[in-house]
Order: C-alpha cells, then sequence, then structure tokens
C-alpha cells in the first residue's frame, strides 16, 4: 500500500490570494498538497509568484480564498489558534518590533502554548529550551539581548523559539534572505537535522535552489502554470524545474544539478 | 542549567523601602510643621500633642499620600501597557489624548448639563458620575485612536493621531465652556489643575475599587503581552487570541486613566516617562517584572512631585499637572537626545 503513513499536511484544490471588499485577487489556484511527516520541504518559485502567500494561509495567518487544508487529517477552519500553535511554528522574515528581550527569554515564548496564564516556566519547560539552546548552538548567547546579535545568530535563535515551541511543523518563510553563504548552508543543514533527528516537518520558502536541491526531501515548485510537488530526485528527472523561470536567460542542468546561464549561439 | 531569568529581587527590595520612607516623608511635609515623631505617632493612631495635627495627618495628608501611590502606579502602568500595544515608546495616556478623552467625558458632565438643558448637576457631582463619564471618554478616544493605528502603522502617524484628537476634544471643551455659566466653568478648570488631595476616605474607596478592577484585569494580559513583544504574527502563531488581549487591554487602561483623571484631573507626562525611567533601571521587556516595577516607580515619582507641589512650610500649593510636566518632559527629551535605543 502507498499509502502507509498518514499525510501530516494537505490541500485540496486549494486557491489563495487576498480578499477585499470590491475584488478578490486570486493569486494561486489549484495547489494539491499531500505531505508525509519527518520531511524537509523547499518551497521554490520566483518572486512574487505567492510563495508568502501560500505559507501565510497554510499558518491560518490568511484565509484560503477556496479548497481544504488538512493539518494532522483536520480540516485547518476547525483548528483553534491555541491547538494549533501546538501542532505548527513559524520563523517569519518581518523585523521583530524592539524591545530588551534576552536571547533566553525570546526562546522561552515558544513555551507559551503550554505555560499557565501567567507564563510561569515548569522544569520541564526550562528541559525543552535547553535542548532548543543545544541543538541551535546557541547556549552561549542565551544571557544576551537579541539586538546585540548578528543576522546568522539571530536567525537560529529564531529557529529555537519555534524548536521550544514543540510542534510537528515549522514553516519557515525565507529564513536565509540576509545571510551570509556559511551562514546560510549552516541554517539549512540545521533544518535538516531537526527532520531527520526529531522527525520534524519543516517547509522553508527560498531562493537557495542549489542548496535546496542538495538538501530538501520534497520540492513544491510554484510556476506561472501550475503548482507541482514531488521528491527531489523525480522533479529533476521530469525536468520540472525548468518551469520554474520562464526565462531564455536561464535554464536547468540535468546533469550538474543546477542552473546555468543560457549560452546564445 | 542556570535559570537565566533574573527575578531583581534586590532591585524590588531596594525600591519598596525608597517607597515606604517616601510615603512617610511626604506625609510628614505640608504647609503646616508637624515634627517627624509626631508624624509617625499618628500614623500609628497615637495621641499626638496637638490634636490638629491628627487630624492633618489622617483625614488630609494620609489620603492624598494615598492618592498619589495610586495615580503614579495607576498612569504608569498604562503607559506601559500602551507602549506595548502600539509597539511605539512614546505612547501614553496624555499624548494618545487618553487623558483628553477622560477630560472631554468630564467636560461634558460638568459644563455639558446646561449646554443640553437638562439638570443633571446632582449627578455629575457624585464620584461614580465623574468616574463613568471620564472612562467613558478615556475609552472612547482610546478605540478611536487604536481604530487608527490597526489602519495606519507608521509610528509617527500614530503619534499625530492621537494628537489630533486630544486637540478635537479640546476643541469640542472649548465650545461646551463658551457655553457654559461662570460657576461652572470655575469648577471644570480646578478640576483640570490637578490636584491629589481633597478626596475623602470615601472617595477614595471608590477610586481604590475601580482602580483594583483595573489592575485585575491587567494580570490576565502580562502572557499576551510579552508574546506581543515579538509582534502581532508570532503571538498568533503561539495562540494568543489578539482581539481579546487588545480588548483587555483598551478596558483596563480606560479603566485605569478614567478613573485617575476623573479623581485627579488630568496629569500628564507620568505614563510616559515612568516606564522609561523604569525599563532603563530593569533593563527588561518582561510584564511580569516591569508591571510590578514601573507600579512602585510610578507611585515614588508620583509622591516625589506631591511633595515639590507642596512647597513644604509655606502656604502655596503649585498645580500637581506643572509638577509632573516639568519632571516628565525634559526626560523625554534626554531620552531622545541620547540617541540610544529606547524600548
Amino acid at each position: 500500500m502507498e499509502n502507509n503513513q498518514k499525510h501530516i499536511i494537505k490541500t485540496d484544490n486549494l486557491s489563495i490570494g487576498y480578499t477585499s471588499k470590491k475584488y478578490i485577487n486570486l493569486i494561486a489556484s489549484n495547489l494539491n498538497i499531500d505531505l508525509k511527516p519527518g520531511n524537509l520541504v523547499c518551497l521554490l518559485g520566483k518572486n512574487g509568484i505567492g510563495k508568502s502567500t501560500l505559507l501565510r494561509t497554510l499558518t491560518k495567518v490568511q484565509p484560503a480564498i477556496d479548497g481544504d487544508i488538512f493539518i494532522n487529517q483536520k480540516n485547518l477552519n476547525e483548528i483553534s489558534n491555541s491547538n494549533l500553535s501546538k501542532q505548527l511554528s513559524v520563523v517569519l522574515t518581518e523585523k521583530l518590533p524592539e524591545s530588551s528581550l534576552s536571547v533566553f527569554e525570546l526562546i522561552a515564548l515558544g513555551r507559551q502554548p503550554y505555560t499557565n496564564w501567567v507564563g510561569q516556566l515548569n522544569t520541564k519547560d526550562i528541559k525543552i529550551i535547553e535542548t532548543a539552546l543545544e541543538e541551535t548552538n546557541t547556549k552561549h548567547l542565551m544571557q544576551a539581548k537579541y539586538y546585540q546579535l548578528s543576522d546568522g545568530q539571530l536567525q537560529k535563535v529564531l529557529i529555537a523559539r519555534a524548536l521550544a515551541q514543540n510542534t510537528d511543523i515549522i514553516i519557515l518563510d525565507e529564513p536565509t534572505a540576509h545571510l551570509d553563504i556559511h551562514h546560510t548552508i549552516e541554517t539549512f543543514t540545521l533544518l535538516k537535522k531537526l527532520a531527520d533527528k526529531y522527525g520534524k516537518t519543516i517547509i522553508i520558502s527560498t531562493h537557495e535552489i542549489n542548496l535546496a536541491l542538495q538538501l530538501a526531501d520534497e520540492l513544491w515548485l510554484m510556476t506561472p502554470k501550475k503548482f507541482v510537488t514531488g521528491k527531489t530526485n523525480n522533479l529533476i528527472e521530469n525536468n520540472q524545474l525548468n518551469n520554474l523561470f520562464s526565462s531564455s536567460l536561464i535554464h536547468f542542468d540535468k546533469e550538474m544539478k543546477q542552473f546555468t546561464i543560457s549560452k546564445s549561439n | 542549567m542556570i535559570y537565566p531569568i533574573n527575578s531583581y529581587h534586590k532591585t524590588f527590595t531596594i525600591l519598596t523601602i525608597s517607597l515606604v520612607l517616601i510615603f512617610i516623608l511626604n506625609i510628614s511635609l505640608g504647609s503646616v510643621f508637624i515634627p517627624f515623631k509626631q508624624t509617625l505617632l499618628a500614623l500609628l493612631n497615637e495621641n499626638t500633642k496637638n490634636d490638629a495635627w491628627k487630624t492633618i495627618i489622617l483625614n488630609y495628608r494620609l489620603p492624598k499620600a494615598i492618592t498619589a501611590i495610586l495615580v503614579g502606579s495607576g498612569l504608569s502602568i498604562s503607559g506601559l501597557l500602551m507602549q506595548t500595544l502600539f509597539r511605539n515608546p512614546l505612547a501614553g495616556p496624555f499624548v494618545l489624548g487618553i487623558s483628553s478623552g477622560a477630560s472631554l467625558g468630564v467636560a461634558i458632565l460638568i459644563l455639558g448639563a446646561s449646554f443640553i438643558g437638562v439638570n443633571i448637576t446632582a449627578f455629575a457631582y457624585t464620584n461614580w458620575g465623574l468616574a463613568i463619564a471620564a472612562s467613558l471618554g478615556a475609552f472612547l478616544v482610546l478605540s478611536a485612536v487604536l481604530l487608527a493605528a490597526i489602519k495606519v502603522r507608521n509610528t509617527m502617524s500614530i503619534l499625530i493621531i492621537g494628537l489630533m484628537f486630544g486637540s478635537l476634544t479640546a476643541a469640542v471643551i472649548s465650545v461646551l465652556a463658551y457655553f457654559s455659566s461662570a460657576n461652572q466653568l470655575q469648577q471644570y478648570l480646578f478640576w483640570s489643575f490637578g490636584s491629589l488631595g481633597n478626596l475623602t476616605w470615601h472617595e477614595i474607596s471608590t477610586f481604590f475599587v475601580i482602580f483594583l478592577i483595573g489592575l485585575l484585569l491587567v494580570t490576565f494580559i502580562i502572557k499576551p503581552l510579552n508574546s506581543l513583544l515579538l509582534g502581532e504574527n508570532y503571538a498568533k502563531s503561539m495562540g494568543v487570541n489578539i482581539k481579546l488581549t487588545r480588548n483587555i487591554t483598551l478596558i483596563s487602561t480606560s479603566l485605569l486613566t478614567g478613573v485617575i483623571t476623573a479623581f485627579s484631573g488630568p496629569i500628564a507626562f507620568i505614563g510616559l516617562a515612568v516606564p522609561h525611567l523604569t525599563k532603563l533601571l530593569f533593563k527588561t521587556s518582561n510584564h511580569k517584572t516591569l508591571i510590578p516595577a514601573v507600579a512602585i516607580s510610578g507611585a515614588i515619582i508620583m509622591l516625589i512631585c506631591d511633595s515639590i507641589a507642596q512647597l513644604p512650610n509655606s502656604e502655596y500649593t503649585l498645580p500637581i499637572n506643572a509638577i509632573t510636566s516639568l519632571f516628565g518632559a525634559p526626560i523625554i527629551i534626554w531620552l531622545l537626545i541620547r540617541k540610544r535605543k529606547i524600548y
């Protein structure tokens, strides 16, 4: 049987976009996802194609225009925010508002779905925070204020916060947008490790196609024509990556597993 | 593992001892000279050498000092809540026009009576009447500013909108004042100077009950306010009910600012300056620490301002509003000029 493992995220003919009083701005439609747990997924697509909109819809930040989303076999519309916060955590691109939170306090906020009404941490919470600090290699930073961190350190701390939230799914919107190549690779390998070691389902939108091809278990390709999901190697074999950029400037080289500049003869 | 959340026991102990000392000092000072030892005797309800002294202390100075504590801590907590909710370091009850809203409520009650032609004077002068009118006025303006803040994310714009609401309410009050009798006008004017004194024990108990309700509501939003430090989207992803949190913050700040403004007049700068001074001292953004910390600091600073306003051993009392502005405005200017980050 093919489906011996249950899906963790599934969508049925999902349409995403923005609604206002006057009109509906449809960004993408007919999105069908059937994702099994424990995979590192990279969402690829050119700028403005709707990657962030898809992630925002999956995380219930904005409503779907049409179609259904199922998280752990339950319709997203029927999952309360507090329940969802125990199944799905996020790392966002937006700048944090100014505050003097310490790294430890910031990561500890991830325990909020589980703590009592004043947010008291118990020994189990502390232990989970400690694991998050160790997994992301940020323990030496825990006393620092978050605004003292470099972009690379901050990204690890934000991932640690999501880890502390102890959810099956972590969704990250362009986690490596501001990072140099060293920190980008570090972040990707960290996420891959978390998917493999803890069986977490990790979804990231990214422009790091070469890294995605090397590390991702599964790719979601958003092209103007259609939305394709599948195992990384299958998509390479089927020439699906060539559709990503409808441009004569670059094409995907199957042998080298990367995009190269098209030679104009 | 070392638990790196500072509980600030030492700072809290020092602050609390300072509060008690300044409280006693505040009571021992006033237009009538009363020896320090006699002050303590009166406070312990022992007989003093001069019976008048005991009356002055128990029926005038003690209620005034308690009012100062309630006003100082309430305004400071309101300021802190607004700074977090608006994600704006310059938010405060006065800057955002909330105090003006409360003033409008009181003005409509005192001045508007003749304007509408209905005699509600009897109701107007009861404490509940003033408190309800001021809280409603505060709530109205705060909701309007918040509605604008949801649409306009820009920090500067929100502050300007708050100022505009302040101007609007001031204009309405001017119109009301134009049609009022000299008697009503005087009543309103004295109220607007701000005053911590003249409250009977009965009035203070009314004040205290509403203050406690506001404070009780605040305890329910400590946790969501902390997650709001990461922004609304993160807070939502951690299961926080943003709407509920915003509403509770609105209601508790309206209650606190409303009741304070009703009983003591519009008092400027405490709500804006005290949270910043406290954050400098505690170097934390955690509301579990900050809320009690700003409450104690606010009380201390209000007591100091009141002691100065008394001009000890003289017959004069300065308007408390002038003293808090003289203290608060330079602090804000200093904080901004220093060019260090303020939160």
